[in-house]
């Protein structure tokens, strides 16, 4: 599967500047992956040593938060858009 | 109807049915106008449960001077409370706002300092934190972080909202401090544990920049003591041209005129109803009013100018 992902402000520079980047996996877990294949300077970026995910990063596939859904586990299909970032206030 | 103060008006807001808007037939739609408040938000709710909680634990004296970060509507709120009550107030608000949370602050009385628009309201709250602790002297609320502020919600919002709504089976509302969706979402699932209950956010885009590292990522204390993570149920995005759009249909549809957030949890709200099988009814709580927004141009400018616009101004 050939997913678009949104790329962070704050994570650019480390992905080569692009906004958007395409990036394949059935899962997020492996999207994610494979970005890190494409950027290794993404390493360490968006999950802890264990494996999980990031506190301050939120991962929305099709703009549903996948913590809610099956974490990094959460399925994608062709088409699908990721995106990553922060987790910030409002109020 | 007769009263002795304005801050008796805080609360017992109408609920209205905007189920013309809803995309499932068999799903009724029906929102809470916070709006109705006097201070114009949700967050005269919690302005006043915050500032008496204060009083009552001795944390906030009379005359003493508070600080609290705000994208507008707690500072609002917190500032017509103080004005009832006798005490100043500075607000932290990013510098991105609409011109009428200004104008409005200022109306009440309240002091701003800006912080950098570019760090979105986390940059506020971190300006906030580090002027308290600068100086002891000043009262600190803590909207993020303060427990008044999703009782104010648990004892009051999530309680009209069963009153006038026990059929409910899904609650949608936007998370901001979070504390919306902890009270009522924990009054409700406890009335019924099978009422789910879905975050709405903005997309945090542009408007966050300034954030440079991820360890300037923010979640509110609130929403970790109140466990939002099991609270909630889902959690979606809905983009400035969705928001807009859903807040003009508000309008032509069925005549409400609220504010931006109230459209993209309007949004939320339909991405709900198109998702449930057989009957339900949503119940969604609107913010504010749509007056806060008249600069936007929402209901009356070209889509895509207001979109960009609403890239660059924090509208949440």
């Amino acid at each position: 599967m050939t997913v678009e992902v949104r790329i962070p402000t704050m994570m650019r520079p480390d992905a080569g500047g692009q906004a958007t980047a395409q990036a394949n996996g059935s899962t997020v877990a492996e999207v994610l992956e494979d970005l890190v294949l494409q950027f290794p300077r993404l390493q360490g970026k968006f999950t802890n040593e264990d494996g999980s995910l990031h506190k301050f990063v939120n991962v929305y596939v099709n703009d549903e938060d996948v913590r809610y859904l099956e974490r990094l586990d959460t399925k994608v299909a062709d088409g699908d858009e990721i995106a990553i970032l922060p987790a910030v206030a409002g109020g | 109807m007769r009263h002795s103060s304005v801050l008796d008006l805080i609360g017992d807001t109408p609920l209205v049915d905007v189920s013309p808007l809803s995309p499932n037939a068999d799903v009724r739609i029906l929102a809470k106008l916070e709006g109705q408040n006097p201070g114009g938000s949700a967050k005269d709710r919690i302005a006043l449960a915050m500032v008496e909680a204060a009083e009552k634990d001795g944390t906030l004296r009379p005359g003493q001077t508070l600080i609290e970060p705000s994208s507008g509507n707690t500072g609002i709120g917190l500032a017509m409370v103080c004005r009832v009550k006798g005490y100043p107030i500075r607000i932290v608000m990013p510098e991105n706002v609409s011109p009428e949370r200004s104008q409005l602050l200022e109306i009440f009385g309240a002091s701003i300092i800006y912080s950098p628009g570019a760090e979105g309201s986390n940059g506020a709250v971190r300006m906030a934190q580090r002027l308290a602790d600068d100086d002891p002297s000043l009262a600190f609320l803590y909207q993020y972080a303060n427990d008044a502020n999703p009782r104010a919600h648990y004892e009051g919002t999530g309680p009209e909202i069963w009153r006038d709504c026990p059929e409910v089976t899904h609650f949608v509302a936007g998370l901001g401090t979070s504390g919306t969706l902890m009270g009522v979402g924990r009054y409700l699932k406890e009335q019924n544990p099978d009422v789910q209950v879905w975050a709405v956010e903005p997309p945090a885009g542009e408007m966050v920049d300034g954030l440079r590292n991820l360890d300037d990522g923010y979640i509110p204390p609130v929403f970790e003591k109140w466990h939002g993570p099991d609270l909630l149920d889902r959690k979606l995005i809905v983009r400035p041209r969705e928001s807009i759009t859903w807040v003009r249909r508000l309008v032509d549809e069925v005549g409400v005129f609220a504010g931006i957030s109230s459209g993209a949890v309007m949004a939320g709200a339909a991405k709900a109803a198109e998702r449930i099988d057989g009957a339900g009814v949503v119940v969604t709580v609107f913010p504010d009013g749509g007056w806060k927004y008249l600069s936007s141009g929402a209901w009356t400018d070209d889509l895509d100018q207001v979109e960009d616009r609403a890239r660059r101004i924090n509208y949440w």
